[in-house]
């Protein structure tokens, strides 16, 4: 069945949600935003080390990143206080330098939980905190409401909370991407078994992605021929990514796990090292596959919370406060670090345990969201309702 | 119970929709509910008069045609009591004992098995030679892995063939709820004993599920307790045992209590050496008598913080492993336990949001039984608000691809497991594989999106068309029997066909073979819920 078939398919449905099917015409040229949920609480003291800050150095004497000029494994200056993990030198310091690429340190949001899973689940609300809360509507879905004819899309084995809501958004798993053995007779027989059920939306939904990633992603897997990503496979899955969203989605979200490091970090070598290496080379990677698209893409990477800022007992970091967000593409106002900052000595931390949040999430993705797409505030508000937008010129 | 009661439950019984209609479209008509008023039914167990095919679909891991026939001939009630109090050694088929028999976790008991791996990585980091080295890492790396799908395959063995349906649902419950990653460590090497343990608990206390959970080693060592000492605290277990295990993240404790509960957790560890070659360490006179060894676990005084502790709004008094368990009582016995175990028992059995009313009753059995899982599960199985959910609850893909096998095989063994593991990694809900501590989601919109259906589809033209390599032997010399998945089989023609949607009988219709009419019968809305 191709997408036109199924078109007429889903207009033969007279109780299907005509408005929820996602595959209206994008606009041409357009922007892509993709968002990447580094899930686990990253330490983006690892990431983006203050190398300006002698407290750090006390405060981490196991597990710090050392000074520019320090020996093989120091952290790479970006000024005179932060400085990049030396495994980024590669990539992610590349698109520094090409300006493609500008950090948020002190960022966030204003839930103290501590949960990996609370925190999370509120941050993919992106709704106030207080008062009673949806469950069933995510920032995402809500922007892609706003949208006319934006063509968005989950690369997760589940529809996460942030594109849920009113709008069917799709997900699609690239780690396992085989052939289709169900055929465009089978597909029509089933879709016809779900006319009139709630899954409707869902399953030509299911059926038009698929037949569309198939397409794009054809030559690439006959030269690959092996489905199966190995360990490192998150490179593979970014240029998938990179390659979907370039001929196709305009908006998209990612998550990668593996951050939450209680225990053996590692400093410049090690764990939490070799994860940042998969992170970089895979975020280059995607840069590389979107081609002159590059210049019209934004990437955020954003994490729930970040790690305490010293190290714990065992050579790793628990779960802490403020964070640092990642902002990439040709369209980012990059080589340098962006929002409000403050020195970190041990009378600015948050509880005197974490980085205090001084860039909060919602006011700052929705200054990206209203610069990016020309939304208005009544747009922004819907969004991010009762949140105060703050342009802090990253596009 | 009299007739014109039978009747209204009948009544109430069909006119649930199994699968809703859209949702929020101006013309669609409403969705019908499900919704029973206590009052018409009185106050007798609502299970008296309940759909028995609905019923076995929602207790057992899917409804087959014995399982159908044996409720029938015991009744309801007495088939409940028995899946709520079950005999400990359940008869498994013969061929189903005997592969189980077979497995190395039956036969290796876990210390043994960790001290051994330990000594041998111990003796691989000797090898000079780097590629020998490597070599028998990768070599020791995939015995683990064996011994995981070891695990998995006696999990789904125990799954679709034991008569003790509700306590392996339970089991499963219990694992994701106290959930490990068998990646992590040598995790894989303590599942087999951990489910066990998971297992005898299923249906019991909860204060005695807790305390076997706190002490074993597959739970200390994935939320980094084993690291856990005095002046080297890690908070990992202490915050997730309060936020995911007992109280719930919005119970009010605070981060101060996260803070103290680590204290406590302090010295309560896992040690991997062999008792019989290495002396226990050296400690103070007067606290040699607190060390304890047993198998892997081990309180370790020299790493216990000595100090008083205030949790929850009560003094802890520094004393050693009387601390953990008067910690154990704190929290099993706290309402905001009884209320957060209950939603998430009646989350698994009745809807994403279930009624608060029956999470009070629950939480109330609960407290009145102190905890006893059994008993507030059998609230909940008669209640109006259970009954009045059967067969519209969303399968996650285990009830899923479990479901589809019993459905399809009913009591005929299978000799591999295999497919069905890689099936749920497919669908992302491989066993043992949730990296998180919070378990698998339970919730439909997890399971019901776009991506998670089209597998669904194809994972269901695998099982209905043929069998799929589930009656291939894995032995050495590898043999397959023939076997074709039974889907038009009296289940289907008494219980499943009468409820058909005209689509989906329409559907039916226009199969071109056999093979297809199993793969649609598996793709249906019907066959989604349970």
């Amino acid at each position: 069945m191709n997408r036109r078939q199924l078109l007429r398919l889903a207009a033969s449905l007279p109780l299907v949600c005509r408005s929820s099917l996602l595959w209206a015409a994008p606009q041409s040229g357009g922007t892509r935003f993709l968002l990447v949920f580094l899930r686990g609480g990253l330490d983006t003291q690892h990431l983006l080390v203050p190398i300006g800050s002698d407290f750090y150095y006390r405060a981490r004497p196991n597990i710090a990143i050392a000074r520019p000029g320090q020996g093989e494994h120091a952290a790479i200056a970006l000024d005179s206080y932060w400085g990049l993990h030396p495994v980024l030198e590669e990539n992610l310091y590349r698109l520094y330098q090409a300006k493609q690429l500008a950090l948020v340190p002190f960022a966030g949001t204003d839930d103290e939980s501590r949960s990996h899973f609370e925190t999370q689940d509120s941050i993919e609300m992106g709704q106030p905190l207080a008062g009673s809360r949806d469950f069933q509507s995510g920032f995402m879905n809500r922007l892609v409401q706003r949208l006319t004819g934006a063509e968005a899309i989950a690369f997760t084995d589940q529809v996460p909370l942030s594109m849920r809501g009113s709008r069917q958004i799709a997900n699609f798993a690239l780690r396992s991407v085989g052939k289709p053995a169900v055929d465009a007779r089978q597909s029509a027989l089933i879709a016809g078994m779900y006319a009139n059920t709630k899954l409707a939306a869902a399953v030509n939904d299911g059926f038009g992605v698929r037949e569309e990633v198939m397409k794009q992603l054809a030559t690439e897997m006959s030269d690959s021929s092996r489905g199966a990503l190995g360990p490192k496979g998150f490179e593979l899955e970014a240029r998938r990514i990179g390659h979907l969203m370039n001929e196709q989605f305009d908006i998209a979200f990612l998550d990668v796990g593996g951050w939450d490091t209680h225990v053996g970090q590692g400093a410049a070598t090690g764990y939490l090292t070799n994860r940042l290496e998969e992170l970089g080379k895979g975020l280059s990677a995607f840069a590389d596959e979107m081609g002159p698209r590059w210049n019209d893409t934004v990437v955020i990477v954003i994490s729930e919370f970040g790690r305490t800022f010293r190290e714990n007992g065992n050579r790793g970091t628990d779960h802490g406060h403020g964070t640092t967000y990642l902002a990439l593409g040709g369209a980012v106002r990059g080589g340098r670090l962006a929002g409000d900052q403050q020195a970190i000595e041990e009378s600015t931390l948050h509880q005197s345990r974490d980085l205090p949040v001084l860039n909060e999430y919602r006011s700052v993705l929705g200054g990206v969201f209203g610069r990016l797409y020309g939304l208005n505030e009544s747009d922004l508000a819907a969004i991010f309702p009762d949140a105060k937008s703050k342009d802090i010129g990253l596009v | 119970m009299t007739e014109p009661l039978t009747r209204t439950v009948a009544r109430l019984l069909a006119s649930m929709a199994v699968i809703g209609v859209a949702p929020g479209c101006s013309s669609t008509p409403p969705v019908p509910q499900g919704k029973v008023e206590p009052r018409a039914l009185g106050p007798a167990s609502h299970l008296a008069v309940v759909d028995q095919y609905a019923l076995v679909d929602r207790i057992t891991w899917g409804a087959t045609s014995s399982s159908l026939q044996e409720i029938r001939s015991e009744g309801t009630q007495r088939w409940v009591e028995e899946q709520l109090h079950p005999p400990p050694d359940p008869p498994l088929p013969p061929a189903v004992a005997q592969q189980i028999a077979a497995l190395s976790i039956e036969t290796t008991l876990m210390p043994q098995r960790v001290i051994n791996v330990a000594q041998r990585n111990h003796d691989i980091d000797k090898i000079v030679d780097e590629e020998q080295r490597k070599s028998a890492r990768k070599d020791l790396g995939e015995e683990q892995n064996g011994i995981g799908r070891e695990v998995a395959t006696r999990m789904l063995l125990r799954a679709l063939y034991s008569p003790n349906q509700l306590q392996e649902q339970m089991t499963w419950f219990w694992f994701n709820h106290f959930n490990v990653f068998q990646y992590k460590n040598d995790e894989r090497l303590m599942l087999a004993d951990y489910e066990q343990t998971l297992r005898v608990h299923a249906l019991g206390r909860f204060r005695d599920l807790l305390g076997a959970v706190v002490r074993h080693p597959a739970m200390l060592v994935y939320l980094d307790n084993a690291q856990n000492a005095k002046d080297h605290i890690n908070e990992n277990y202490a915050r997730e045992l309060m936020e995911l295990h007992t109280l719930g993240v919005d119970a009010g404790y605070t981060q101060r209590d996260v803070q103290e509960l680590a204290r406590v957790l302090t010295g309560f560890g896992v040690d991997r050496r062999d008792p019989a070659t290495v002396a226990p360490p050296k400690f103070r006179p007067e606290l040699a008598a607190q060390y304890t060894r047993q198998g892997l676990y081990e309180f370790n005084p020299n790493r216990h913080d000595y100090g008083d502790k205030q949790l929850l709004g009560v003094t802890i008094r520094g004393s050693g492993p009387a601390e953990l368990n008067q910690v154990i009582d704190l929290l099993s016995r706290h309402p905001a336990t009884a209320r957060f175990i209950s939603r998430k028992l009646a989350i698994f059995f009745v809807s994403d949001d279930p009624p608060q009313p029956l999470i009070d009753r629950m939480a109330t059995r609960f407290a009145r039984t102190d905890g006893d899982i059994a008993a507030v599960l059998r609230t909940m199985f008669e209640s109006p608000e259970f009954v009045g959910s059967l067969h519209a609850r969303y399968k996650d893909p285990v009830h899923y691809v479990v479901s589809a096998v019993r459905a399809a095989y009913d009591d005929k063994p299978i000799l591999n497991a295999r497919p069905m593991i890689n099936w749920l990694n497919r669908m992302g809900e491989a066993p043992y594989n949730r990296q998180t501590p919070d378990g698998y989601p339970l919730n439909e919109a997890s399971w019901a999106g776009p991506g998670q259906l089209t597998t669904r589809f194809e994972i269901a033209k695998a099982i209905g068309s043929g069998s799929a390599g589930l009656f291939k032997s894995e032995e050495p010399t590898p043999t397959e029997r023939p076997a074709f998945p039974q889907l038009s089989n009296p289940l289907y023609f008494e219980a499943i066909r009468p409820k058909l949607a005209d689509a989906t009988r329409h559907a039916l219709d226009q199969a071109n073979s056999p093979q297809e009419w199993n793969m649609l019968l598996l793709s249906s809305p019907e066959f989604m819920v349970r």
